[in-house]
């Protein structure tokens, strides 16, 4: 079977062997090997990648495959992976991973959940590597809908709420997003002949302006719901802190990054000539998102809002980068995908087991922690340090990046808007600061929490995978950006070929 | 000649660091200890030899002038074929005489630490920090490229604010580490903007590249302008911005007296010898910059640096903290070094340049020496504050004869180092700009005087009875004081001038006793108030302080400039926009969406009543639709 396919049935015979499972030891067991092999696979393809570009093989997207499914509408099981694809599979393996040891000591239906969670991961595992619209559309649905019985059935506090709220507001991006793939299905074939769903087909053509006037906005706002545009992003604050931890790991760590995924590589490469026409509304969204993201978290006192808001800040950036349409801020914006993802793991890992000790997300309830719990609070420190941006971190190498390349636009429109996106590291030193001062030091409010136990080992390991992640970026970033920046070039040259 | 080992000397820190860091908790306190002192004490050789080779044996090209070498460099991060961030060692006068600034003292406060910090808990911790941090600061002097000395810049912050914040149970600890990173991490939003203004005009990072004065680079960005002045202007105002705020700066200083609730070694490691010195390396760096193309930018240095160290040395005289006094002495004087570089010219104008690198050296030593010493005090008697001291001398004689060294040596007095380094500068000042040297000549007469004063309250004053007889440091603190007082008395006899220039050509230099004899008449007054004052316990400087009333006050509470940034922040950020952003997205951002939910449950909760399965009600409905239609398309068809 060829190696984009086993991203796929892997996780699926997981789920498979799971159902088989005699107890919780033994679901947490196939859970963990399974989603070590696919850890295991990923960094095979990363090498396999590496070897197949060195070896002098060229095309856009290497490893693909063609199998017809539907045959009337000509939908295919249509595979590939390019640079990019092959970062966000790797960052997708790492996030399940440790969820699947952050989810370790889950009591309540744990089969079920094991299940709800991987098969959250195969969805997003098969919209990464598909490049047929029609089945990564499939693909998109498998990962949406598991989110509602993860958050409504495992998660805490207004769990029904969250969970409605959470679904029927992506299912209003999928509704877009369904209209606007119709739209370039149907303009698939301006030279006449068949209709197709294949995006290297459909990037070879220019699908009329008419239709990407109305497809493109469609498109991007879809995705965009999902990668926490605002003012669509207020699912994020409630369905965050409502579910459980592994859920939003791969959520924040993943899942929304379907949404910047799918905003380049289907909505801006598609339909690049709308994109330039139409990117300065968005400019203005995104760029108030970066900032009014972290505005909005200084105050909150629940952990998890904390990082909700801080996420609508740094996924507004990514939409941020990819709007500045041109390779250095495009690139940034694609690091900032893995290394938010990484970072925002490793934060809402860190907040569960927080949780789990203290039986509070409240921060002024709390204080002292470093002193009881060094470990998860030098961790912590760690994450907060890397997503203010501190250089060494893989944050600062996204966030700068998406800064040069904003800055290659010398319009006073694009500078005024990279200029207030920019402002942001000041504010989220603000936020990430108080956090850490009000839970981590000064003196221990809570006698109670004096018997805290430290991190075990499956915690740790969750917490050490991550941290090595968002570091190993943050220190060697060189070949990750080069190797987005060879995926990124086909969508940049479109882009920008669409300026008149 | 091959520089390449000089790699060395920022890695060798940061491999202490990994190792405390990592093994910590395995690792006795005492290993750790001297691990990092050796460390730094490998560093400091490297670079003592560095120095020698640099300045007196390959440095200088055949013409004479030092060369800028570059002895390692790769390409860390490509943002485009000529934006890329580099990692690598860029070695010139300055660079070299801050490796020798930054390791020598940094060494100092190893052993001294070694001293102070014993039995306390996280000796690890604050050894790791401290390794940290001098990778950090080493990392930011070699830096070949201005992208990097961004990346370590921001690293030396965050050691600081982890070492001002090392006693993190501590309320006003933490506080005060919050406060250093954010107001510094403001200016430094100044500084990034700043740099990415000029290298897009520019097209590169590069120093070498942006300050050769031959080059074309160098005017890059003069002509197209914004509010009056050039985007060049602007950028290294920005830039400077950056500087400002790492070296406090007025009005970015606030962070600086608080910065002091970090154990003393650490204020005397970065808070007054290398990292608060900075940006004034920042703006010595790109100097060729400032005074070529941007006049404008230079003055703002000029004009900040000037009253920057008029203000600091107004308030330093009321304070009764002693590490307080010496951090708003230090802003003054690194005001001083500012003000010299910004009255400055390029070439053979350049005295204002040399002069402040020299006095970024001597202070950089009697500075670190003060702070030492004043934390072998407060160890001594355990307070900080000045009143509750008294009549030391008799008990720390050492501590007091070094401490003695380092007041002349600030105050001005020849042949201490400080002397030579402040006459020069006041004559650049002179030369330039008449207003700031008459302030210079001013802050020259109050340094004398606050010192002094601190001083005699420590080491004469009254006779206070102490708890626990105070007595002399173990050798391992006092031995740093020793070293660092006798590089005080005798650096002031380095040629900076041969060595250290804006332009790499060596200037011959003598004293302008026409300036020299009034600064230290100026000096001797300071000091002969203060000696009258202080020197006997007396109740005059409380009638003095009396008669001064309100003014008094407002010196004393730092001209409210805390109280000022409060309301800003609390008020102004949190409550006036944080806030309402926090409500406005639940409420109505949020409520928006909730609202559509609502509105299409409601409606449908109404339209189910028309599917109630009655058939007359079906038929009902039926028919005047039909009617409806009817008449409708009759009314158009007859229009």
């Amino acid at each position: 079977m060829d190696i984009l396919t086993l991203f796929v049935t892997i996780p699926v015979l997981t789920m498979l062997a799971i159902g088989f499972a005699k107890n919780t030891q033994q679901v947490r067991l196939i859970s963990a090997v399974g989603m070590s092999i696919q850890l295991l696979n990923a960094v095979r393809l990363l090498f396999a990648f590496f070897a197949e570009r060195k070896a002098g093989n060229t095309a856009e997207f290497l490893f693909t495959q063609d199998l017809v499914w539907f045959k009337s509408l000509n939908i295919h099981y249509a595979i590939g992976v390019d640079g990019i694809a092959v970062a966000m599979l790797v960052l997708t393996a790492i996030i399940i991973f440790t969820g699947v040891f952050a989810s370790w000591t889950m009591k309540e239906l744990t089969k079920e959940f094991f299940i709800s969670l991987i098969l959250l991961a195969t969805g997003v595992f098969g919209f990464f590597i598909s490049l047929d619209l029609f089945t990564m559309f499939v693909f998109y649905e498998v990962a949406v809908i598991p989110m509602y019985l993860l958050i409504g059935i495992w998660g805490s506090g207004r769990k029904e709420y969250s969970a409605m709220k959470l679904t029927i507001m992506l299912m209003g991006g999928s509704a877009l997003l369904m209209v606007g793939l119709f739209g370039i299905y149907f303009n698939s074939n301006v030279a006449g002949g068949e209709l197709t769903w294949n995006l290297q087909e459909i990037a070879k053509i220019q699908i009329p302006i008419e239709a990407q006037r109305m497809f493109f906005p469609m498109l991007f706002v879809g995705f965009g719901v999902l990668g926490a545009l605002f003012p669509f992003h207020t699912w994020s604050p409630d369905g965050h802190a409502s579910a459980p931890t592994a859920v939003s790991m791969l959520h924040a760590g993943v899942l929304m990054k379907l949404g910047g995924y799918g905003a380049f590589r289907v909505a801006m490469y598609l339909m690049p000539e709308a994109a330039q026409e139409q990117a300065w509304i968005f400019i203005v969204l995104t760029s108030i998102s970066v900032l009014y993201g972290a505005l909005g978290a200084i105050m909150q006192t629940d952990l998890k809002y904390i990082n909700a808001y801080s996420s609508v800040s740094h996924c507004g950036l990514i939409l941020f980068g990819l709007l500045m349409m041109n390779q250095t801020a495009m690139n940034g914006a694609i690091l900032q995908m893995i290394s938010h993802g990484i970072m925002t793991a490793l934060f809402f890992a860190l907040i569960g087991m927080i949780y789990g000790r203290t039986h509070t997300r409240m921060i002024d309830k709390m204080g002292g922690l470093m002193k009881v719990i060094p470990f998860l609070s030098v961790a912590y420190v760690i994450g907060g340090l890397a997503s203010l941006g501190l250089p060494g971190f893989s944050g600062f190498v996204a966030e700068m990046t998406i800064f040069v390349g904003a800055f290659q636009h010398a319009d006073i429109f694009h500078r005024v808007a990279t200029i207030i996106a920019v402002s942001s590291i000041v504010v989220t030193a603000v936020y990430i600061l108080r956090v850490v001062g009000v839970l981590l030091l000064g003196p221990i409010k809570n006698d109670e929490f004096l018997q805290l136990k430290d991190a075990e080992w499956h915690e740790q390991l969750t917490l050490v995978t991550l941290i090595i992640g968002i570091a190993g970026i943050g220190i060697a970033p060189l070949w990750l950006s080069d190797l987005i920046g060879e995926g990124l070039a086909p969508v940049v040259a479109k882009l920008l070929a669409a300026i008149h | 000649m091959d520089f390449s080992y000089s790699v060395l000397i920022p890695l060798i820190p940061l491999f202490a660091f990994l190792i405390i860091g990592l093994g910590g908790n395995k690792l006795k306190a005492l290993a750790s200890g001297l691990l990092g002192t050796t460390g730094l004490g490998v560093s400091f050789i490297l670079s003592l030899y560095t120095a020698y080779q640099y300045f007196f044996v390959f440095g200088k090209s055949a013409e004479g002038v030092y060369q800028k070498i570059v002895a390692f460099d790769m390409v860390w991060l490509r943002f485009t074929e000529t934006l890329h961030i580099n990692m690598g060692v860029l070695l010139d006068p300055i660079s070299v005489m801050m490796l020798v600034v930054v390791t020598t003292v940094s060494f100092m406060v190893h052993i001294y630490s070694m001293g102070y910090m014993k039995g306390e808990v996280g000796f690890e911790r604050f050894f790791a920090f401290l390794s940290l941090f001098s990778f950090s600061m080493l990392g930011l002097v070699l830096a070949t490229n201005i992208f990097q000395m961004y990346m370590f810049w921001e690293l030396v912050g965050v050691s600081s604010f982890l070492l001002i914040g090392f006693y993190y149970q501590k309320p006003s600890a933490v506080a005060a580490s919050k406060k250093a990173f954010i107001v510094t991490r403001f200016a430094d939003l100044g500084f990034l903007i700043g740099i990415l203004l000029y290298s897009y005009s520019t097209g590169t990072f590069d120093f070498g590249l942006l300050t050769n004065v031959d080059g074309e680079l160098i005017r890059k960005g003069t002509e197209a302008g914004f509010l009056g002045l050039s985007m060049l202007t602007w950028s290294l105002i920005l830039v400077f911005m950056g500087g400002a705020g790492k070296s406090a700066m007025f009005p970015l200083h606030i962070w600086l007296p608080d910065a002091m609730e970090g154990p003393t070694p650490v204020s005397a490691l970065i808070h007054a010898a290398t990292m608060v010195v900075a940006g004034v390396y920042l703006v010595a760096r790109l100097f060729p910059v400032y005074a070529l193309s941007s006049p404008d930018a230079l003055e703002v240095v000029a004009y900040i640096g000037a009253f920057s160290s008029l203000f600091a040395a107004i308030i330093a005289c009321t304070q009764f903290d002693i590490k307080r006094v010496l951090a708003f002495s230090t802003m003054s004087q690194i005001g001083y070094m500012m003000l010299a570089l910004g009255v400055s010219g390029y070439g053979e104008h350049g005295i204002g340049y040399m002069a402040s690198m020299f006095h970024l050296f001597t202070h950089a030593m009697f500075k670190a020496l003060l702070f030492l010493a004043a934390g072998a005090i407060i160890h001594a008697v355990h307070t900080n504050d000045l009143r509750e001291m008294g009549g030391l001398r008799k008990y720390m004689p050492i501590t007091h004869i070094t401490f003695f060294v380092a007041l002349m040596a600030i105050a001005g007095i020849p042949p201490f180092s400080g002397f030579f380094s402040k006459d020069e500068i006041l004559v650049a000042a002179f030369e330039h700009n008449k207003i700031i040297f008459f302030s210079s000549m001013l802050v020259a007469g109050l340094t004398a005087f606050y010192m002094s004063r601190l001083y005699f309250s420590i080491f004469w004053g009254k006779n206070t009875h102490y708890h626990h007889t105070p007595h002399e440091t173990s050798p391992v603190m006092y031995i740093p004081l020793i070293f660092l007082a006798l590089v005080t008395v005798f650096a002031g006899f380095i040629p900076f001038g041969e060595l250290v220039t804006s332009d790499g050509k060596a200037l011959h230099l003598h004293i302008h006793w026409n300036i020299a004899i009034p600064a230290v008449l100026v000096a001797l007054t300071g000091i002969g108030v203060a000696t009258a004052l202080y020197m006997k316990e007396s109740k005059t400087p409380d009638k003095v302080v009396a008669s001064l009333g309100g003014v008094y006050k407002t010196i004393l509470n730092k001209f409210y400039f805390d109280e000022i940034y409060m309301f800003v922040t609390k008020k102004i950020i949190f409550n006036l926009i944080s806030k309402p952003i926090a409500w406005f997205d639940r409420h109505i951002v949020d409520g928006t969406m909730d609202g559509i939910g609502w509105v299409t449950t409601t409606s449908s909760e109404k339209m189910k009543n028309f599917q109630s399965g009655q058939l007359q009600q079906y038929a009902i409905v039926f028919i005047s639709g039909v009617i409806a239609l009817v008449l409708i398309f009759s009314y158009f068809s007859t229009n």
